[in-house]
């Protein structure tokens, strides 16, 4: 499959303007990136890291079998993506979609120059992890007591103290930890969540020893506006080479945020191919942004990501055909005819 | 979440301290569902449901509200009832209800039928005005002189289109110049304002800010409005880099009502729910209430049997 879909053939012009756009057929940059970028004062590379198959597929209703996960995993290893956040060592009576960690990380096929992540909540996950051949570890703090105390039963305290014994064996073990910090523009129990908790929090995450604070707005409530707020205050904090954006487009907004972010010289963001993974909180909601439409995006900006938009496509109708369901991606929609995926 | 979602649509500019440095106070939203969105969507809708539709608007707060299209039913068969609609619809003090006016026989009618607003469509792309209405721009533009000079004489303040600002089904790739070029002659032709469509969504934040630069040399920002299209989920993030670079009009359509007739089961029209929610948390003044407006998108889209294109809706509403 490496022609252009029959639905944009209707339109010679147009498929020629949508090759420009999605760089088909070219493995890496597009035209003149680091002129446009920089007189826009926007950074000239961004990494985007993958969220897909863990974020995405653990908020999947339909559980997805090992072989598919993996399968999704190698697509994703031949876009150019530099991180693809594989799994979760979380007990999988809490989150069965993650039961087969250990089949997947050891089924992957490991690129060179890229990061698997996995998700280790606590020592014992941690462990585990390195067993199974991780070589890169994430923790999850919230900068909401209500949201800590709801997902995983304790105060933000307790859970940074649980973090600080994770980033201590993965030091001595030489494992980079990414830290995230949830509800950074709201919170479904809180509502409102002020900046400079969120800077606090990212703070403790940041100083236990997290190369990357990932700021997430989990449920996709904030805005431009918002967005600003909160990145002013934790950039007093955390240097802008360590931070990332982890939008949720539930209210439409993620682009925008994600615009904004980069806007302040973010240069890190993450997304899910086909926007995986709807909103526990809103029933019915979108949740991730879509990987192609932030690629798209960038893009369109002369940004490099490294990342053939295309093959990204490509893995986004994989999985959509494997879930039975359609892409919650609007530049994939866009590309290919209504509901029939080829 | 009630509390959230009721937190989230309350947002008003008094309790927001944004830095305004960057965005205009105040953003005229062009409401274009009535026309621009039912003219896209594939059930002809009764007119008795369009007037509830845009009476339903008017009670949003809305200034400006795109009510129908004056063109032949034989090429626009949802527009028919122009005339019914214009006459049937309660008008509000402070509202405007422009209808397009594609030639004088249309602009005459819509005298005719009580208008007080006419629009007229151009486009950046001579393939498209071919394909489109079957002529060259400058043909276009001529038909419009004649709309221009009779709405003079009328007072009828006149809203000028282009199309294919950041791309065209045809051409492909559009000059930002030649955007600036279409723009300068329908606002000297007497258009108060440019409403400058990506008409196929294709743009970024990229060429958005490259097309308004030259744009803007010929034309006053305070004239221009930007009309975007989500089909590759980008509207938002462009209406943004507009906003930023001064732009306060920005056309929508309630419930992102309309599809891309160019990308086949692709969205067409920005959500106005999305855009206001935006606007809102930015601290930007709009003086619309933004559940009222999610009301009537629920209104239109149970009448329509579909699902909205508004992700503020779907997500508010599973509450």
């Amino acid at each position: 499959m490496g022609t252009v879909p029959s639905a944009l053939k209707h339109c010679l012009s147009h498929q020629h303007l949508l090759k420009e756009q999605l760089w088909i057929g070219e493995p890496t940059a597009p035209p003149h990136p680091a002129q446009e970028s920089q007189a826009s004062g926007l950074p000239e590379y961004i990494k985007i890291v993958e969220v897909g198959p863990r974020d995405g597929l653990q908020n999947e209703k339909v559980i997805v079998p090992t072989d598919t996960k993996i399968e999704l995993i190698n697509r994703l290893s031949k876009t150019g993506l530099s991180a693809i956040e594989v799994t979760s060592f979380v007990s999988s009576k809490w989150v069965p979609q993650m039961a087969d960690h250990k089949e997947v990380m050891r089924g992957i096929e490991r690129y060179p120059g890229v990061q698997y992540p996995v998700l280790t909540p606590n020592l014992k996950g941690f462990h585990s992890a390195i067993a199974a051949g991780a070589t890169e570890v994430s923790v999850f703090g919230a900068a909401s007591e209500s949201f800590s105390k709801m997902n995983i039963n304790c105060s933000i305290e307790e859970s940074i103290e649980k973090f600080e014994e994770v980033a201590k064996s993965a030091r001595n073990m030489n494992i980079p930890v990414r830290g995230y910090v949830s509800c950074a523009l709201g919170c479904p129990y809180e509502g409102d969540v002020i900046p400079a908790k969120v800077a606090e929090v990212s703070k403790r995450l940041y100083s236990m020893g997290c190369y990357e604070i990932s700021l997430g707005d989990t449920i996709g409530v904030g805005t431009p506006g918002s967005m600003k707020r909160m990145l002013e205050a934790v950039m007093k904090e955390i240097p802008l080479s360590a931070l990332a954006v982890h939008c949720h487009d539930t209210y439409g907004q993620a682009l925008a945020n994600i615009l904004t972010a980069i806007q302040m010289g973010v240069a890190v963001v993450d997304s899910s191919v086909a926007g995986l993974g709807g909103c526990p909180y809103a029933k019915g909601a979108t949740g991730n942004v879509a990987t192609e439409d932030v690629i798209y995006m960038l893009n369109g900006l002369g940004i490099n990501t490294g990342v053939n938009l295309y093959t990204v496509m490509e893995a986004g109708n994989f999985i959509c055909t494997a879930l039975n369901k359609k892409t919650n991606s609007k530049v994939a929609q866009a590309s290919f005819s209504t509901g029939t995926m080829k | 979440m009630p509390r959230l979602a009721a937190e989230a649509l309350s947002r008003d500019t008094t309790r927001r301290q944004v830095s305004t440095a960057t965005f205009p106070q105040r953003v005229k939203v062009v409401e274009v569902g009535p026309r621009d969105g039912l003219q896209n969507e594939k059930s002809v809708v009764p007119t008795s449901v369009k007037i509830r539709l845009i009476d339903m608007l008017s009670e949003t707060g809305l200034p400006v509200i795109e009510a129908t299209s004056f063109v032949s039913p034989r090429w626009v068969p949802q527009m028919a009832d122009h005339a019914e609609v214009m006459q049937g619809i309660n008008k509000l003090p402070g509202v405007s209800y422009p209808v397009l006016t594609p030639n004088l026989k249309g602009f005459h009618a819509a005298v005719a039928a009580g208008a007080n607003e006419v629009s007229i469509f151009g486009a950046a792309s001579e393939l498209f005005t071919k394909k489109n209405i079957n002529c060259s721009i400058e043909e276009s533009l001529e038909r419009f002189s004649e709309v221009m000079s009779a709405a003079k004489a009328a007072s009828i303040p006149v809203r000028g289109y282009v199309s294919c600002v950041l791309g065209c089904p045809y051409e492909g790739k559009i000059a930002a110049a030649k955007v600036a070029e279409v723009s300068k002659k329908m606002y000297s032709m007497g258009c108060y304002e440019i409403s400058l469509g990506d008409t196929i969504g294709i743009g970024t934040p990229g060429s958005m800010k490259e097309m308004l630069t030259a744009v803007m040399k010929e034309v006053p920002v305070g004239a221009l409005a930007v009309h975007c299209h989500d089909t590759y989920g980008q509207a938002l993030a462009n209406i943004l880099v507009a906003l930023q670079m001064g732009v306060s009009v920005v056309d929508a359509s309630v419930a992102g009502l309309g599809g891309c007739p160019y990308a086949q089961g692709a969205s067409g029209n920005v959500a106005t729910e999305d855009l206001v929610y935006m606007l809102n948390g930015l601290g930007i003044h709009t003086g619309v209430d933004l559940q009222k407006l999610m009301d009537t998108g629920t209104f239109i889209c149970n009448a329509l049997n579909r699902r909205t294109n508004s992700k503020v809706s779907q997500a508010a509403c599973r509450l």
